[in-house]
């Protein structure tokens, strides 16, 4: 695949000065709009997951005119409900030496200094509003017995700053954003559109002024036009057909922006979460996350022989290793996720796997059962146990766990200014996905956060300075119109194909070529080979589908074959992305770039920038946003 | 495994539905419902039939969104389990299994085994919420919680708003879904200003929905996926008095 | 091709969403007693009272235990009750008064709900397993009206002595008496159904009491094997009586 590089982004829009105040002064600096004029303003929001459903919810509050959709048949559905180990947050409620600028240190190392610093900082001072937020909402954390909040430290961090509510952290977070949103659906202020799915962003005169969508249920094409256009539609994770997404979790509507002229940032950054629970077989339709908490009581091993099959429990300490706390003795068993993912790929590649297929590896809570008592084991990790017994049939109290890392999060999106404005004006990102905060590894209970400091505190801000700046006029009719047919002739196409395989089939097919060649270790050659078989599938696709069923009914095999469509497309620009990317960093491994211990070796000198990539008809075409770091230093990451 | 699936197919609101028997042969046990589901609708669709609709996305158990009624049983029977992480290993080889939908007047069928759920959110926006507009909170330490009445909160909080409690219980009623709401917010401090008023809207929103009355039979909670208990429904009834009794 | 539906305009300044849909306003509730819950707390309330009346009725009738004088002028003493404050059978006719007034409402109510449940569910299940004591919704309400047929004969048997040998001329403890003869082994039978039911819809409805008024929260397992005790108590003291007179008590 041939790409061109263009000029390079020189401008964030981030103020300067004492990085500390940059987040006050661009709050100070931002136009406000007149309370009066707010109620002539029309929002799209797209996506209610913490993201989008706190932003909808305080633009309403605000007093704006908003539509909020989501493809789910309620806003409490998105898969942010799905979150299980909690919310990093810089309030320092234990006295533990966190702060404000540690929690900004650790995110930005974490992220392997891919980050931008600006963001991060105004994440990690934001991230103590969402607490105080999420609590008076009533959202129910873990408290101790004062009656004051628990906290519990998670992969990357030596100080304990993760809230949490049980194993559902994010349930309950995004159950207190969509009781504020379905607040404002009963004040008027917020329409809402469950089952509706956005299938194309219009531009007219350069700006985002709204979206063509399909009612899933009627199969009605609809228009919805806006004066400003949010997108917070979640990760791409499911472009590998294996993911702990859920089944819906698509990449159409940033796609149809980015078609549209929105950059897409860093697409090959993602991450693999070390602790899920492994395939067992060729039907398995997704895979399940096993929280990293478990990561703070369980150990990890394998046998030290390969090929040892006997059972666990026959193994004797001396024949066990614990690789993590072997190899990483500073953070042993908590090591970020892409270094506990890889040292897990590792092992199993030695011969020393476990389970089916030899792809597993033990995560014990025997000593931690020994230790606190069964019952201490069961209250705080009770959910997450009887899932996986539910899962594998197996029980973890008695029998280890076996875990295999899963692709979990994808830390690439749309490329966004300091005020989480795309390219296009006017289309604003948040969430999962845009590309901004997490650089090119994210922090365990650091996506909450800055979902739902995007929602409630970021957004709302900076999209009342676009949005003060206008009116931008009328929107041209055939820019919608032409829009519309795109959608329809789309359609029409996977309908009338008529051939002889599902687009589950062609999903599996293609995930299986992500997770081979551009999955948790790339090399160019794999890269290539993965240019070469992605178009051919393509092509195949568009030849040989078969979408039964009607375009004016629901119709879940034609919505599943317009998101396989777009994750082609995308899974061509992430191989091309890892492909330019000759460094490892975070979650891109490329296997050239290592040094003797094996770990990840960063080529700052040439890669310490962000790769946005255009979308032209001539091709995808390269502009790096050049990472300064001003506050932490630059230095190859260690956890040993 | 083979297993004979009797599934309903409703091709719309409009149609009145019908029974209609499958074959799925070759069954993992180490399948979930839903995956066995996906590998009958491969066929059909291949076929040039129509693939059974079912909800579901997170397939995790947490979402709601998947929900039927198999063999008589919401979700199931194995307890406290959804339907998505129901595994074939549970049936016996050779079995019958019966699917149908949700059945309740306020979750009308949108296809197949597709209900309309919205009956819920117009519940929530009734006045399942707290009224804090995001920036005007105070700090998080400073109205300290019983550990105890935190603890059951979250247990409340718990539901996934399935509708499971609705199609298992023979009054149609949505008691426990309003009741493990209202448990939630009025067993925290941050909900009391609100809660009597909470307790009547929900209620009264509740019956305008067209959902039945509760009569104790406890059906609901045997096949809630969380266990949302009883007593939620005692708190509910008692801040509902209250509310009327002002 | 689809239909297209085009919401909101291309301008900037786009029409409010509709505003005064917020569905939070109810169609119709008619008031407390139109709730289902309002519902719920008239049966209990009714059966309170109810189970009320039970009690003393049952302790009434284990009067005839301490011989026929003394049930006779238990009977007469409910007539004579608050005189000479009111005159002859006020009180229990004011009582009685109370008495019919719960039982029209608790099955009112239990109508009205159960008309309520079946709007609920239009399309019945074809396949359908209780997970729960699947027995309580028939037995409340098919029990309920086997109660209430049986209340029927039973004031025409005791009260107003038309089905009773005895006649309604008579003394109460005779009609008891006669009533319960062992030729007439059947009308013991009845009663005996009867009570049962009576106890299988107390079991039930006493605990279910409670939880619709609100005061089983913490407490439903003791509530419930405690609504258990009493039924059975209520069941025993009744049934004692008739079975003591057919085995011979009384001759
Ligand atoms: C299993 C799991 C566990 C996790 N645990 C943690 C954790 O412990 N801590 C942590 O910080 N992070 C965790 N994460 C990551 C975190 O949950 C997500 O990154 C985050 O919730 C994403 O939120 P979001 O609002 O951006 O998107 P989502 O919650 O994914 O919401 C996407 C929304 O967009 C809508 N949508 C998508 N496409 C369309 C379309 N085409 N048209 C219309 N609507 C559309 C959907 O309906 C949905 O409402 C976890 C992720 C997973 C998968
Ligand atoms: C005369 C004796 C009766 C007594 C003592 C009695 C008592 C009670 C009590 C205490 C309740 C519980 C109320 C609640 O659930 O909150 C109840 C419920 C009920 N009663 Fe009765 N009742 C009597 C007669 C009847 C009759 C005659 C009927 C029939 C029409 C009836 C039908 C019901 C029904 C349907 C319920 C509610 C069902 C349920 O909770 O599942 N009862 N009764
Ligand atoms: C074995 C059981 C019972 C016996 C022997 C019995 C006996 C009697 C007798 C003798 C009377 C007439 C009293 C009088 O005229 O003063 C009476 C009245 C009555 N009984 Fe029973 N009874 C029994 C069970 C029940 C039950 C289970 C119910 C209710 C469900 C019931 C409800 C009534 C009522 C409503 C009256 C009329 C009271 C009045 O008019 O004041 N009885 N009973
Ligand atoms: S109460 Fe239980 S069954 Fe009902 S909606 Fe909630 S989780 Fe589902
Ligand atoms: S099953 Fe129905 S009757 Fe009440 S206890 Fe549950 S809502
Ligand atoms: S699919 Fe989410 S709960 Fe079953």
């Amino acid at each position: 695949m041939k790409y061109t590089e263009g000029a390079e982004i020189r401008d964030t829009k981030a103020p300067d000065g004492p990085i500390e105040e940059r987040w006050e002064k661009r709050k100070f600096s931002a136009k406000l709009v007149n309370p009066a004029n707010k109620r002539k303003l029309q929002v799209i929001v797209v996506g209610t997951g913490l993201a989008g459903g706190s932003a909808a919810a305080t633009l309403g509050e605000l007093g704006y005119n908003v539509k909020s959709f989501c493809y789910q048949d309620s806003p409490r559905r998105a898969h942010s409900i799905a979150a299980q180990g909690g919310i990093n947050a810089a309030k320092n409620y234990r006295g533990d030496g966190d702060s404000i600028y540690r929690l900004f240190y650790d995110t930005v190392k974490g992220g392997d200094f891919r980050a931008r610093e600006s963001n991060v900082y105004r994440l990690a001072q934001v991230s103590v509003n969402i607490i105080d937020q999420a609590v008076a909402q009533g959202v129910p954390f873990a408290r101790e017995y004062g009656g004051l909040l628990d906290t519990r430290s998670f992969g990357g961090a030596q100080v304990s700053r993760t809230f949490y509510a049980r194993g559902q952290t994010g349930q309950q977070l995004l159950l207190g954003a969509y009781q504020a949103l379905e607040r404002q659906v009963a004040a008027g202020t917020v329409e809402m559109f469950t089952r509706h799915e956005m299938l194309e962003l219009i531009v007219s005169d350069g700006r985002a002024r709204g979206i063509i969508v399909r009612d899933m249920v009627t199969g009605e094409i609809e228009r919805h036009m806006a004066d400003a256009v949010v997108l917070a539609t979640g990760g791409y994770g499911n472009v590998f057909y294996l993911s702990t997404n859920a089944k819906g979790c698509n990449t159409t509507a940033i796609w149809r922006a980015h078609e549209q002229g929105a950059y897409f940032a860093n697409p090959c950054y993602t991450q693999i979460h070390p602790t899920c629970i492994p395939v067992s077989g060729e039907y398995q339709s997704k895979l399940t996350l096993m929280s990293e908490s478990l990561r703070n009581d369980g150990r990890v091993w394998v046998p030290v022989a390969a090929g040892d099959t006997r059972a666990p429990g026959d193994i004797p300490e001396a024949e066990r290793d614990y690789y993590l706390e072997r190899i990483y003795p500073a953070f042993g068993n908590l090591v970020p996720r892409d270094i506990a993912s890889r040292a897990a790929k590792n092992v199993c590649d030695e011969g020393r796997g476990v389970g089916p297929g030899g792809l597993g590896v033990y995560l014990d809570f025997r000593d931690a059962i020994n230790r606190l008592g069964r019952d201490a084991v069961e209250k705080k990790y009770g959910n997450l146990f009887e899932m996986y017994e539910r899962i594998t049939g197996e029980d973890p109290y008695t029998q280890p766990m076996r875990i295999y890392p899963a692709v979990h999060y994808t830390m690439g999106g749309l490329w966004v200014d300091y005020d989480l404005q795309s390219t296009i004006p006017g289309l604003f990102v948040i969430g999962e996905a845009n590309f901004s905060d997490h650089g090119a590894n994210r922090l365990g209970a650091s996506a909450l956060m800055q979902g739902l400091a995007d929602g409630y505190f970021v957004l709302p801000t900076t999209i009342g300075d676009y949005l003060a700046n206008g009116p931008y006029g009328e929107v041209d009719e055939e820019v919608v119109a032409e829009a519309e047919i795109k959608v329809r002739t789309k359609i029409d196409k996977l309908l009338s194909v008529n051939g002889t395989r599902t687009p589950d089939s062609f999903h599996r097919e293609l995930g299986r070529i992500m997770w081979e060649y551009c999955g948790m270790e790339r090399t160019e050659e794999s890269l290539r080979k993965a240019l070469e078989l992605i178009p051919s599938l393509r092509e195949e696709f568009w030849r040989d589908v078969k979408v039964s069923g009607t375009a004016e009914e629901l119709n879940q095999v034609l919505e599943k074959a317009g998101r396989v469509a777009d994750f082609f497309d995308l899974a061509e620009l992430m191989c091309l992305d890892a492909l330019v990317r000759t460094e490892s960093c975070g979650g891109h491994f490329r296997a050239e770039s290592q040094d003797a211990d094996g770990e990840a070796l960063r080529d700052d000198e040439h890669f310490a920038h962000v790769s946005a990539w255009e979308h032209t008809p001539e091709g995808p075409v390269l502009h790096k946003e050049p990472l300064e770091y001003e506050y932490v230093k630059m230095s190859q990451r260690s956890y040993k | 495994m083979n297993l004979t699936l009797k599934a309903w197919r409703q091709s719309g609101p409009k149609d009145s539905g019908r029974m209609v028997t499958y074959q799925a042969k070759d069954v993992s046990p180490d399948m979930s419902f839903l995956e066995m589901l996906d590998v009958v609708n491969e066929q059909l669709i291949l076929a040039g039939d129509d693939p059974i609709a079912f909800d579901h996305d997170c397939r995790e158990g947490i979402c709601g969104m998947c929900g039927m009624v198999i063999n008589g049983v919401a979700h199931g029977e194995q307890r406290a389990t959804t339907t998505c992480q129901l595994h074939m290993r549970h049936f016996e080889d050779g079995a019958t299994v019966t699917i149908e939908p949700w059945r309740a007047a306020p979750f009308p069928v949108v296809k197949d085994l597709v209900v309309d759920r919205s009956a819920f959110d117009r519940i929530i926006q009734a006045g399942g919420f707290v009224s804090v507009p995001a920036g005007s909170a105070p700090d998080a330490h400073s109205l300290p919680v019983r550990k105890e009445d935190a603890d059951d909160a979250f247990d409340a909080a718990t539901c996934i708003g399935c509708g499971a409690c609705v199609a298992a219980c023979p009054n149609g009623s949505a008691s426990l879904f309003t009741a493990a709401k209202i448990t939630h917010l009025s067993l925290l401090p941050q909900g009391q200003p609100e809660r009597i008023a909470r307790a009547k809207s929900m209620v009264d929103q509740m019956d305008a929905e067209g959902f039945g009355g509760c009569t104790n039979t406890g059906e609901c909670t045997a096949v809630c996926p969380k266990g949302i208990p009883l007593d939620t429904i005692a708190r509910m009834n008692s801040d509902y008095l209250k509310a009327n009794a002002k | 091709m689809t239909a297209t539906i085009e919401r909101g305009s291309a301008t900037a300044p786009v029409t409010s969403p509709a505003k005064a849909s917020p569905p939070s306003t109810p169609k119709k509730t008619g008031g407390f007693l139109g709730s289902s819950n309002g519902k719920k707390v008239v049966m209990a309330v009714t059966g309170a009272i109810m189970v009320g009346f039970l009690a003393l009725h049952m302790l009434g009738n284990l009067k005839i235990f301490l011989g026929n004088d003394s049930f006779n002028e238990y009977a007469h003493a409910l007539r004579t009750l608050g005189e000479p404050l009111v005159p002859y059978r006020t009180v229990l006719t004011v009582l009685e008064a109370i008495l019919l007034i719960s039982v029209v409402l608790h099955m009112w109510a239990a109508i009205s709900l159960a008309r309520r449940a079946g709007r609920a569910r239009p399309v019945k299940y074809v396949a359908k397993k209780s997970q729960a004591q699947g027995y309580t919704t028939h037995i409340m309400r098919w029990g309920g009206v086997t109660i209430a047929l049986y209340l029927v004969w039973h004031l025409l048997d005791l009260t107003f002595g038309v089905v009773n040998p005895k006649g309604f001329d008579s003394s109460p403890a005779d009609r008891m008496i006669a009533g319960f003869q062992p030729e007439r082994w059947w009308v013991t039978l009845i009663y005996v159904i009867a009570l049962v039911m009576v106890g299988l819809h107390l079991r039930h409805g006493l605990w279910s009491g409670f939880q619709t008024l609100g005061w089983a929260k913490d407490r439903r397992r003791t509530l419930k094997l405690a609504a258990g005790a009493v039924s059975a108590v209520i069941v025993l003291g009744f049934l004692a009586p008739p079975i003591a007179i057919m085995i011979g008590f009384g001759k």
